[in-house]
C-alpha cells in the first residue's frame, strides 16, 4: 500500500514527488516512458517566466509567480543551471499601444517585480538585434532561463534517494476506489500489475484528462496543443540575451527568441491545437511559420544555423487554467492537469502545493533524513586545469571526450547511466549530459554512447534504444539477414539471370 | 555495329567511353585516358567485372575489432556478386591478420580469392 | 608543460601526410594528436576501393590507403598519440588536449598542422519535418555502424542525397542484405561521382530520383517510413508529388562540412564558401605558423589530392620552424 502514487514522471509528477519525499510518505512514480522527462516536459521553450501574463487571481497566475521565485534556490539545491537573464515583450509600431499597460497591470496584479516600461532607446542598447519596427518593450529582470531536463531529472533523482519508488515502462490503465484498512484508497491498474494507494496524484500531460475522466463527473478537457521550436548552433549564442517576447494576441504568447542556459539560441513555439496525443511531429507548414513570424521583434535571426528543430506538446484544457487539487467527486485524487504554459516556470510551486495538500489529508510527519541537496554530474569543463588533472588521475574515464561538440567526457556518462534513475539510452544519456545535443547532432558520439550504455547495462550493443521501447537503434548483427532471399541482391541476380537467357537464345538462334 | 556509351568506373576521373562493338565482340573503345579504360570498355560490353569488398567476422582482436575488411584480390564477373556476398556469411577468421592475407580462397567459384585490407592484431 | 616542433592536429590522411613531410624536411620533432584510437582517420571505415590510383598508381581500399602512411610515420618514428581530443589551441599555438592515459595535458608548438577533416550535415541542418525516431543516421555513422562495429541500422533503406558516401552505403548495405529503396536527391544532378552512380546504383537496380526530397518522416519510436516529393527549381516541393516509401531507415548524404571549431577559436579567418580557413599557397591560416591540410580548408573528393596537399603543408611547417631556429 502505497500512501501516494504519482500517474507520470514529467516536470510537475517529479516535483510532487520530490516534495512528498520530504514527507515521511510511500510514494511511488510510474511513468509509461523508459525515462523521466519523455513527454511535455522535454520540449517547451525552457523559460521561468516572470508572471506577468497570467490572469490574475488563476491558478496559472498564482503557481507561476510562487514557482519563478523558489526557482532560483531550488536550482542550488539540486545543482542545475540556472540563468535569471530577464524577459522582454516588445510592441513593434503595428501594436496596439495599450498592449503592454495591460501586461504591466497584469503583472503588479499577480504580485511580479521590477516590471517597467522601456522605450526605444534602452530596448536597442540591451538587444542590438531588435527588429527596427519596435516601440518599446516591457522589462521583466525576473524572467530566467532553465533547463527543462534537468529540472525534472534532478527533481526525480532526489525524490529517489529520499525514498521515492519509480516504475518506468508502465502503463496506467485504469483507476477503482478501494477500500482499504486505512480508509478509502485507488486501485491503479497498469499493463505491469496492480497497485494500491491511499491517494493518487494525477500528473500525465497530455493524457491528464482521460485520468480525471475515470474518477469525477466533472469532465476535462485537453487539448494538445503542438509548438515547433528551432535551435540555434552556440556560434550565434549571444545573438539575443535575454528573452525576447512578442506582444500576446489572441493566437497566444506568438514566437520567442531566447538563449538558453547551454548557450544555443531557442527560437519557437507556433501553437497548432490537434487531436494526436502523440503528434508530436514537426510539419513544413510549423517550420515555415516560424520563419514567418519570428522576424517580428528580432532581425536577421540566424535561422540558417539551425541544428535541430522539434515539437512539443502544451495541455492546453478547456477552462485555460490549471487544473489543481480534489475533484469534489474524487476525494484522494489529485488533479496535476492542464499544465500548459507556464507549466514549467510553476512546477515547484505546484508540486509543493500537491505535496502539502496530501500531507494535510493523511496526516503525513515529515520525513527526518530528508536531504534536499542534490549533486549533478561532474562536468570536467567546469573544472580548471589543475583539477581536472586530479579527476583524471583519481578516473581516467574523464579524460576521454566521447561528444566533442559538447565536450562530453566517458566519465559524465558513466555518472549518468550508474546514478539514481540513470540513463537507459541515448536520449536518456543526451538529456543528462547534452552528448548528442551538439551541431553534429549525435553523428559522431552515437556509436560511441551506445558501447558504453552496453558495457555499462552489460547489454548487448544491438539491444540498445534511442528513447526506450520499439527504438531500437540496431536491426540486426552484420551477416544476420544476409540471405539467398534479399530482396536488395535480386537484382542483379536476375541481372545475371537475364543475361544468360539471352545468351542461351542467341546461341539457340545461331545453332537454328 | 552497335554503339554503346559507358562511364569508367576504373577510377574516380570517370572518363565517358564510346565502345563500338557488334554483338559482344568489341571493335573500339574511345574516350578512355589511361589503359585500365580499355579494358573496362571492353569487359562491360562482354563479361562486366567488379571488384567487390566487404568485412568478415574476425574473433581474438587485441583491440575488440571485430571486422576485418576485405576484397577481391581482383575482378570477378558482376554476375557473380550475389553469390560473392553470399559467401562471405559465417566466415570467421582468427586474429591476427594482415594486409594481403587470403580469408577466402575462390570465391563463389570464380577462381578470385578473397583477401584482406586491414592488419588486425 | 610539453614542447614540439611541429605539432599535427589529426592523424587521418592529412595530417599523417603532412607529419611525414615534415620530418622528410629535417624536422624531428612532430607530435601527431588523433581522436581515434588508431590512425588513419575516417580511412578506417571507408572500406570501398578507389583510393590511391594517382598518389600510390594503384588502387587500394581506404584501411589499405591509411595502412601505406601509418607504415611511413612508424618507419620515420614520428610520435603520436591516440583516443586524444584537442579541447583548445591558443594563437599562440599553445594545446590544450586530453586522454585517457596522459589526462589533461598542454603542449606548446613552434608551428601546426591542422588536419581535423570534415563532419557531415545533419537532419537538423536540413530541416526535414516529422518524427524523431531512431533509425535516422548520417551515412558515414551508418557507415561506421557497418564496417566497424559489425550492426546494421536498417534493413530497408531510403538515402537521401546522392554524395559519394550515401552511393557506397547504398551498395555496402544491399551486400550485407538490405534493400535499398531509392536514393533521393534534391538537386537537378547528383553530387555523387557518376562511377558510383554505375556500381553502386545501376548494379543493383537502385533508382536515382532527381530533384526529390524528403518531405515527411513516420514513425514514432522507429522509422516507419518517409514521404518523398518532387521540387521545383526553387527547391520547393511541389504539392502532389508526393510518393509514400515503407523503409526503416533513413541514411543522410547531403554534404560534408570542414570540422573548424578549433581554427574558428583560434581566431583564424574562416572562408564564408569553402567553410575552412583561408589559406596561402603553403596552406598557411591568417595566424602565422599555422597551417592546415586536407577536408580541413575544402572538402575533396579524391584522398589523393589530401595527402598532396598535405605533404605541401608538411613541407611549408618545417620551412616555417627551420626559419626560427
Amino acid at each position: 500500500m502505497y500512501d501516494v502514487i504519482i500517474i507520470g514522471a514529467g516536470v510537475s509528477g517529479c516535483a510532487a514527488a520530490r516534495y512528498l519525499s520530504a514527507y515521511d510518505a510511500k510514494v511511488l512514480v510510474l511513468e509509461r516512458a523508459e525515462d523521466v522527462c519523455c513527454g511535455t516536459s522535454k520540449a517547451n521553450s525552457a523559460i521561468v517566466h516572470a508572471g506577468f501574463d497570467a490572469v490574475p487571481g488563476s491558478l496559472m497566475a498564482k503557481y507561476n509567480v510562487e514557482g519563478s521565485l523558489m526557482m532560483e534556490a531550488l536550482s542550488r539545491e539540486l545543482d542545475i543551471p540556472y540563468k535569471r537573464c530577464g524577459s522582454l515583450v516588445v510592441r513593434t509600431e503595428s501594436d496596439p499601444r495599450e498592449g503592454l499597460e495591460e501586461l504591466l497591470e497584469r503583472g503588479r496584479k499577480n504580485g511580479v517585480e521590477g516590471l517597467e516600461i522601456i522605450g526605444r532607446e534602452r530596448l536597442r542598447e540591451m538587444e542590438p538585434n531588435i527588429s527596427d519596427d519596435a516601440a518599446e518593450a516591457l522589462w521583466a529582470p525576473t524572467g530566467a532561463i532553465i533547463c527543462p531536463f534537468e529540472l525534472t531529472i534532478a527533481l526525480a533523482e532526489n525524490a529517489a534517494v529520499n525514498g521515492a519508488e519509480f516504475r518506468f515502462d508502465t502503463e496506467v490503465t485504469g483507476l477503482e476506489p478501494f477500500k482499504t484498512a486505512d480508509g478509502d484508497g485507488w486501485l491503479v491498474k497498469t499493463d505491469k500489475g496492480d497497485f494500491e494507494a491511499l491517494t493518487v496524484i494525477n500528473a500525465a500531460g497530455v493524457y491528464a484528462d482521460k485520468f480525471h475522466n475515470m474518477v469525477s463527473e466533472k469532465k476535462l478537457h485537453i487539448t494538445p496543443r503542438r509548438g515547433d521550436y528551432y535551435l540555434l548552433d552556440r556560434e550565434v549564442g549571444d545573438f539575443v540575451s535575454h528573452t525576447i517576447f512578442q506582444l500576446p494576441d489572441d493566437m497566444g504568447k506568438g514566437v520567442l527568441v531566447s538563449q538558453t542556459v547551454h548557450g544555443n539560441i531557442i527560437v519557437g513555439p507556433t501553437a497548432f491545437n490537434i487531436e494526436d496525443k502523440e503528434g508530436v511531429n514537426t510539419t513544413a507548414e510549423g517550420l515555415a511559420a516560424i520563419n514567418q513570424k519570428a522576424g517580428k521583434c528580432v532581425k536577421n535571426i540566424p535561422l540558417n544555423q539551425t541544428i535541430t528543430s522539434f515539437a512539443g506538446l502544451r495541455a492546453q484544457e478547456d477552462g485555460k487554467d490549471f487544473v489543481i487539487g480534489e475533484p469534489d467527486d474524487a476525494p484522494g485524487f489529485y488533479d496535476c492537469a492542464g499544465i500548459a504554459s507556464p507549466g514549467l516556470s510553476s512546477a515547484p510551486a505546484i508540486g509543493k502545493a500537491l505535496a502539502e495538500m496530501i500531507a494535510g489529508k493523511l496526516d503525513l510527519k515529515k520525513n527526518p533524513d530528508f536531504w534536499p541537496i542534490r549533486h549533478g554530474i561532474l562536468k570536467p569543463s567546469d573544472l580548471d586545469l589543475e583539477q581536472r588533472t586530479e579527476l583524471i588521475k583519481k578516473d581516467s574515464s574523464y579524460g576521454q571526450i566521447i561528444c566533442r561538440c559538447e565536450s562530453i567526457t566517458e566519465g559524465e556518462i558513466i555518472d549518468a547511466i550508474t546514478r539514481p534513475l540513470g540513463a537507459k539510452s541515448l536520449d536518456g544519456v543526451k538529456r543528462r549530459t547534452r552528448a548528442g545535443m551538439g551541431r553534429c547532432q549525435a553523428g559522431f558520439c552515437s556509436p560511441k554512447v551506445m558501447e558504453i550504455l552496453a558495457r555499462e547495462l552489460k547489454v548487448p550493443m544491438s539491444e540498445i534504444t534511442k528513447s526506450g521501447g520499439g527504438s531500437k537503434l540496431i536491426l540486426e548483427n552484420l551477416k544476420d539477414g544476409l540471405s539467398e532471399e534479399s530482396e536488395g541482391l535480386k537484382a542483379i541476380a536476375k541481372w545475371a539471370a537475364d543475361r544468360e537467357k539471352a545468351e542461351a537464345a542467341g546461341k539457340e538462334a545461331e545453332n537454328a | 555495329m552497335e554503339t554503346t556509351f559507358l562511364t569508367c568506373i576504373m577510377c574516380p576521373i570517370g572518363c565517358n567511353l564510346k565502345v563500338e562493338h557488334e554483338g559482344k565482340n568489341v571493335i573500339s573503345v574511345t574516350g578512355n585516358t589511361c589503359p585500365r579504360g580499355k579494358v573496362y570498355g571492353t569487359n562491360e560490353i562482354g563479361n562486366p567485372m567488379r571488384v567487390v569488398t566487404s568485412s568478415v567476422l574476425v574473433e581474438g582482436s587485441k583491440n575488440g575489432s571485430v571486422l576485418v575488411s576485405c576484397k577481391t584480390a581482383g575482378d570477378i564477373p558482376k554476375a557473380k556478386i550475389k553469390d560473392a556476398a553470399l559467401a562471405l556469411k559465417g566466415v570467421k577468421v582468427k586474429a591476427p591478420v594482415h594486409i594481403g592475407d587470403v580469408l577466402v580462397r575462390n570465391v563463389a567459384d570464380t577462381g578470385v580469392d578473397i583477401i584482406a585490407t586491414r592488419n588486425v592484431e | 608543460m610539453l614542447n614540439y616542433d611541429l605539432v599535427i592536429i589529426g592523424g587521418g590522411p592529412a595530417g599523417m601526410a603532412a607529419a611525414v613531410s615534415a620530418k622528410d624536411s629535417g624536422i624531428d620533432s612532430i607530435l601527431i594528436l588523433e581522436r581515434d584510437d588508431k590512425l588513419g582517420g575516417i580511412l578506417n571505415q571507408c572500406i570501398h576501393n578507389g583510393f590511391g590510383l594517382h598518389h600510390f598508381k594503384e588502387e587500394l581500399t581506404g584501411p589499405e590507403y591509411a595502412q601505406r602512411y601509418i607504415d611511413m610515420v612508424k618507419e620515420r618514428g614520428i610520435e603520436y598519440r591516440l583516443d586524444c581530443m584537442v579541447l583548445e589551441i591558443s594563437p599562440e599555438r599553445l594545446i590544450t588536449a586530453t586522454n585517457k592515459k596522459d589526462g589533461i595535458f598542454q603542449v606548446q608548438a613552434g608551428a601546426i598542422v591542422l588536419a581535423m577533416g570534415c563532419r557531415e550535415r545533419t537532419r537538423g541542418s536540413l530541416n526535414i519535418p516529422g518524427y524523431r525516431p531512431a533509425g535516422i543516421y548520417t551515412a558515414g555513422t551508418a557507415q561506421k555502424l557497418v564496417n566497424i562495429d559489425g550492426l546494421m541500422p536498417g534493413k530497408r533503406i531510403v538515402v537521401l542525397g546522392s554524395g559519394d558516401v550515401g552511393l557506397i552505403m547504398a551498395r555496402r548495405m544491399t551486400l550485407e542484405g538490405a534493400e535499398v529503396l531509392a536514393v533521393a536527391e534534391i538537386m537537378p544532378k547528383s553530387g555523387g561521382l557518376q562511377r558510383n552512380i554505375v556500381q553502386c546504383l545501376n548494379d543493383f537496380g537502385i533508382p536515382l530520383l532527381l530533384s526529390t526530397t524528403v518531405v515527411d518522416i513516420q514513425g514514432k519510436e522507429r522509422v516507419e517510413g518517409v514521404t518523398l516529393a518532387k521540387v521545383d527549381e526553387k527547391l520547393k516541393p511541389i504539392p502532389g508529388t508526393e510518393t509514400h516509401y515503407d523503409c526503416d531507415c533513413l541514411l543522410l548524404s547531403t554534404g560534408l562540412i570542414p570540422e573548424n571549431e578549433l581554427t574558428r577559436n583560434m581566431g583564424a579567418e574562416i572562408d564564408r564558401k569553402t567553410r575552412g580557413p583561408v589559406v596561402t599557397k603553403e596552406f598557411e591560416t591568417t595566424i602565422p605558423g599555422v597551417f592546415a591540410a586536407g577536408n580541413v580548408v575544402s572538402v575533396h573528393g579524391l584522398v589523393d589530392d589530401v595527402s598532396k596537399e598535405a605533404l605541401i603543408a608538411g613541407k611549408a611547417a618545417a620551412e616555417y620552424i627551420k626559419a626560427r631556429a
